[in-house]
């Protein structure tokens, strides 16, 4: 490769030229998926997959009727050290930002009920936690370790998922406040 | 795909897993190559050092002050091992700032220490392209080929297979090895890592399914990597020149300069 061989900058100038004519190439005739396009996949950039399950109050929730605002979906068990230790933060999240709303969603199948009330109980913790009774929800997740968090934003995309905790309140306040902030 | 590895306890993220070996396998390489150009390898190692830490703190603390109000909380977050509070784009740009200056006042050869960490750089690209298929990330766009993997109940090109296959054929180009004729320029070698892998992402970005679009149908990436490789093509150029004007250099015995 020598640069005063008059070859060297035509073969950059064709180079980048080819360059140029691909990215217009591949811009007409093969378009990105479309944002409309996404699937339901619980991954980073996919729509979130809805879901209903009911609250130890005995309220129903359904995910989808929550578009518009920002959703932060926790999946939890009493016997999971880092769950009781993110569990504070996740409550002062409820509390503090009436702009989210905060889905503790309870592994029941691998947990039993009333150890999970009195997780709650003794922990202090006022979350009206949903009971994934059959485990469907969190095997429609894909959840492999517990806890596993997803920040979900107003139009029900998933944009940041966090394997194992304990997540910190800062981490929970700085992804959910810029969501919030998108318009 | 296995975003996840257990250890007992611990919820380790595969990907980073595989980043942190690629980069201590990379370190370990950039030391016996740096040997072997003539360099300090002691002195690269604590550049390399420097930059990583660096940017660590960089990327920590762009995140923190781009979320000031969710950090004055909590301010020990700031210590936290969640890989999710960093910037790495800032801290890629504080690492490289402070390891240039660190090189400068050690007056460390710029352009041979390039050289020097190019085999790692190689390394950890392809280990980043492992790292995307065991996260899922860098994920294809649906496609109908005898190729195609299926991810998440879809067909999709395998676009992690293809970086990584690119990743080893560019590794495969700038290994060092006898008879690189370019190899007698410092910082060529570098440089042609940097202008390939901008050619490899400019070329596969056509079949990702996660790209940023400009004007409708534009992606963003592929724009950024034909400005890269034309400013990289023109420093090959630059440099190809400049060692033409100069008296030939020292090689050692794999054809690498001194």
């Amino acid at each position: 490769m020598n640069a005063n061989r008059p070859g060297f900058p035509l073969t950059a100038a064709a180079l980048l030229a080819l360059a140029a004519i691909w990215i217009a190439v591949t811009s007409l005739f093969i378009p990105a998926p479309a944002a409309a396009d996404v699937e339901a996949v619980p991954r980073e950039g996919f729509a979130a997959p809805d879901f209903t399950l009911t609250s130890l109050s005995g309220e129903t929730v359904q995910l989808s009727a929550l578009r518009g605002k920002v959703v932060f979906l926790n999946f939890w068990t009493s016997w999971c050290p880092p769950c009781k230790t993110e569990m504070p933060a996740i409550q002062q999240l409820s509390e503090q930002s009436p702009d989210v709303a905060v889905l503790a969603v309870n592994v029941s199948d691998q947990d039993r009920l009333e150890d999970a009330q009195l997780f709650l109980a003794s922990n202090r913790i006022n979350l009206d936690a949903l009971l994934d009774s059959d485990g469907s929800v969190s095997r429609l997740y894909q959840v492999e370790a517990l806890p596993t968090s997803f920040f979900i934003d107003k139009q029900g995309i998933i944009r940041k998922i966090v394997y194992g905790g304990p997540i910190s309140s800062a981490l929970l306040f700085a992804e959910t406040s810029s969501l919030v902030e998108e318009p | 795909m296995l975003p996840v590895v257990d250890l007992g306890p611990l919820s380790i993220q595969t990907s980073g897993l595989l980043l942190l070996i690629g980069v201590w396998v990379g370190l370990l390489r950039t030391e016996r190559y740096a040997r072997k150009l003539g360099l300090d390898a002691n002195q690269i190692y604590n550049l390399a050092a420097i930059g990583l830490i660096s940017g660590l703190v960089g990327a920590r603390l762009a995140y923190a002050a781009q979320n000031a109000p969710a950090f004055s909380r909590n301010l020990l977050a700031l210590l936290s091992l969640k890989p999710e509070m960093l910037d790495p784009l800032a801290g890629m740009a504080v690492g490289l700032l402070t390891a240039f200056i660190y090189g400068q006042q050690k007056k460390v050869p710029f352009w041979p220490t390039l050289d020097a960490f190019t085999p790692a750089a190689a390394i950890i690209m392809i280990v980043i392209g492992f790292s995307h298929l065991a996260s899922g990330k860098a994920f294809g766009a649906p496609a109908n080929l005898p190729w195609s993997i299926t991810l998440w109940g879809t067909e999709r090109h395998p676009t992690q297979i293809y970086e990584i296959l690119a990743a080893i054929v560019i590794a495969a180009l700038i290994w060092p090895r006898e008879h690189q004729k370019w190899a007698g320029t410092p910082g060529v070698r570098f440089l042609i890592l940097l202008a390939a892998s901008a050619g490899a992402r400019l070329f596969l970005e056509a079949f990702r399914g996660d790209s940023l679009l400009i004007f409708t149908s534009l992606r963003i990436a592929q724009v950024v990597a034909w400005l890269i490789l034309a400013g990289v093509l023109w420093l090959i150029a630059r440099r190809l020149s400049s060692q033409a004007g100069q008296p030939a250099e020292s090689t050692n015995q794999n054809g690498e300069s001194r």
